[in-house]
């Protein structure tokens, strides 16, 4: 039922066709609003590169529904750009372009037809640095997503979503009394809890995080990581990480990226359940970068 | 800065010479902006206050200063609104394209070329608003006349030069346009890509993305550069001197040949014929301008900070 071709304009002619409808939770039952389920994502013979430079070469991965995929590997190699290209953010950069494919529930997501926006839609990201619109209340950012999907949003749908997205991202009790206050107002920690109640406002079936700790201190991580095994349930994960211990806690599934040398494109060196990789890996340059021994 | 030594004695903070002499030139360079400001200030009322109390003769016919300096400032803030409500899209849509849709090859020769339209001389946008915008402006004024006269902006009659204060207020619009355009630009690529992404991936298109990250971040850089827009089309003299036939009246009647005056381009027409009190009057008027832009902008200020949230 899903497509990718987008609707620009929800209340126009055709309500029942539009994809996007699912999300709005006045008009559907509990059931249906989590119509967009997560979703198994197959990458295969992928090709990232800025301009000439070939950035990461052919990676071939599943990424599971409903699990937590890490990728891990040293600086430089790739994986950054490659979960960049798993929502078409790759090709923001002047230059940057991917081949290969990259499918999701039968449609490829690199397909002629298909509208990168629509794509970024059904795949949430959140950054390295929390950015919260600064000019914009906590309320306001919850529903930024929503304000570009559903121009027409009744006062007591948005209520509900804020409550509903804030809920999600462990925030409400701590700011449900002051939603209209900039969101840049709260602690870094917070803030990065906004921006993924942010993202999930408009229920993604994916959701891709870029090293979304390593601005934040220990206790707002280990937050961020109890609501990443919560939000599970909910989304395909999909995160980048420096953070070895992080990786091994939080993830089912981890992906080890890694450069053969300087100036060359980073690869996929080994992908396993992270138990395995975190214990028996079967690359000697995977055991060397999980154990520390790097180099 | 956290641990302040002081020196044998003196009791101040040891500072290296460097940073003394840079914060001495700059206070400096602040002073000396405020001091010219006041000095002309100090000019303009001690000069001005015996024009605004004259023998009703040197009015020219007008009985008393408010009844002469009205049509001037009226003639002021309506032809720098009509080229603000021109050129604020127009230099907006050319900043967006230069910062945000055009590629870097094709966006920087855009740019510079309207930063060049600064570069000409307000006598030559004289010449050309008289002898090519206004007579072809003309055709357009009479189907206006004939189409929406029912608006009292263009009742009519129709002037046939084409001197208009329309046609004055294109000629500043082009003017003030590339002004707004390079500051809005400045301040659209100075959008944090962090906030332009956030938008992105939440599937914004790139109109959305604008709107979303780029606007708000750009607010209050938008109305400076209008600000400086307006201060230009409102201090404008010699095109406007030029291209408008004046007869001081005030009249909604943007395309008819009778149109008033604006305060800068009077003081010039009149000032070379002028003496005595009538200079006084001159330089009042001129006062009038200084206030009327300071409340214009006082008032813009105000208007932006009040749209803000406050933590």
């Amino acid at each position: 039922m899903k497509t990718f071709t987008r609707v620009r304009k929800p209340h126009a002619t055709h309500p029942a066709q539009e994809p996007r409808n699912a999300t709005r939770p006045a008009d559907t039952s509990p059931e249906q609003r989590r119509a967009a389920m997560a979703r198994r994502i197959e990458v295969s013979d992928l090709d990232i590169y800025y301009g000439d430079f070939l950035a990461v070469r052919q990676v071939s991965m599943e990424i599971k529904a409903n699990e937590v995929t890490a990728l891990i590997g040293p600086s430089g190699c790739g994986k950054s750009t490659f979960l960049r290209s798993l929502n078409r953010m790759h090709e923001v950069i002047p230059g940057a372009r991917v081949e290969g494919r990259i499918v999701m529930d039968g449609q490829d997501l690199y397909a002629p037809h298909v509208d990168p926006v629509a794509v970024r839609r059904q795949v949430g990201m959140v950054f390295q640095r929390p950015n919260p619109f600064p000019t914009m209340s906590i309320y306001e950012n919850v529903l930024a997503g929503m304000r570009l999907n559903a121009r027409r949003l009744s006062k007591s749908d948005a209520d509900a979503i804020v409550e509903r997205s804030l809920r999600g991202a462990n925030l409400w009790e701590e700011v449900k009394h002051r939603l209209d206050k900039p969101g840049a107002g709260l602690s870094g920690g917070q803030q990065q809890r906004l921006c993924i109640a942010r993202a999930i406002a408009v229920e993604p079936a994916v959701l891709l995080m870029d090293e979304p700790c390593s601005a934040l201190d220990p206790i707002s991580t280990a937050a961020i990581e109890d609501l990443i095994q919560e939000l599970k349930t909910d989304y395909t994960i999909v995160i980048v990480t420096h953070n070895m211990h992080q990786a091994a806690r939080v993830s089912q599934e981890t992906a080890f990226f890694n450069l053969e040398g300087v100036g060359l494109p980073g690869q996929l060196v080994e992908m396993s359940s992270t138990k395995k990789i975190f214990s028996n890996p079967d690359n000697a340059a995977t055991e060397a970068y999980v154990s520390g021994r790097f180099g | 800065m956290s641990t302040t030594t002081t020196e044998r004695g003196t009791g101040r903070p040891a500072r290296q010479r460097g940073d003394v002499v840079f914060a001495g030139v700059a206070k400096g360079a602040g002073v000396l902006i405020l001091l010219a400001l006041a000095g002309v200030t100090f000019f303009l009322t001690f000069e001005g206050i015996p024009g605004l109390t004259g023998d009703d003769s040197v009015y020219s016919g007008k009985d008393g200063f408010l009844s002469y300096v009205w049509p001037l400032v009226y003639g002021t803030v309506l032809a720098a609104l009509i080229a603000l409500l021109i050129a604020t899209p127009l230099a907006i849509g050319v900043a967006l394209v230069t910062s945000h849709y055009a590629p870097a090859r094709l966006a920087r020769p855009v740019a510079y070329t309207i930063d060049l339209l600064a570069a000409i001389p307000s006598v030559v946008y004289g010449l050309w608003g008289i002898n090519f915008l206004a007579p072809r402006l003309v055709p357009g004024y009479q189907f206006l006349q004939e189409h929406v006269s029912w608006l009292p902006f263009f009742a009519g009659p129709t002037a046939t030069t084409g001197r208009t204060i329309l046609t004055a207020g294109i000629v500043l619009a082009v003017m003030i346009l590339p002004i707004i355009t390079a500051i809005s630009r400045e301040v659209f690529l100075q959008t944090p890509k962090l906030h332009e992404e956030a938008a992105l991936a939440l599937g914004a298109t790139r109109w959305e993305m604008i709107r979303t990250a780029v606007f708000p971040h750009a607010r209050s850089g938008i109305v400076s550069a209008v600000m400086l827009g307006l201060g230009r089309a409102l201090g404008e003299t010699m095109a406007v001197a030029m291209v408008l036939s004046a007869t001081g009246v005030v009249t909604f009647n943007l395309i008819s040949s009778v149109n008033p005056s604006t305060i800068a381009a009077n003081i010039a027409l009149q000032f070379p014929e002028s003496s005595g009190e009538r200079v006084n009057v001159l330089i009042a008027t001129g006062l009038v301008l200084f206030v009327v832009t300071f409340a214009v902008n006082f008032a813009a200020r105000s208007i932006v900070a009040r749209g803000q949230i406050k933590g």
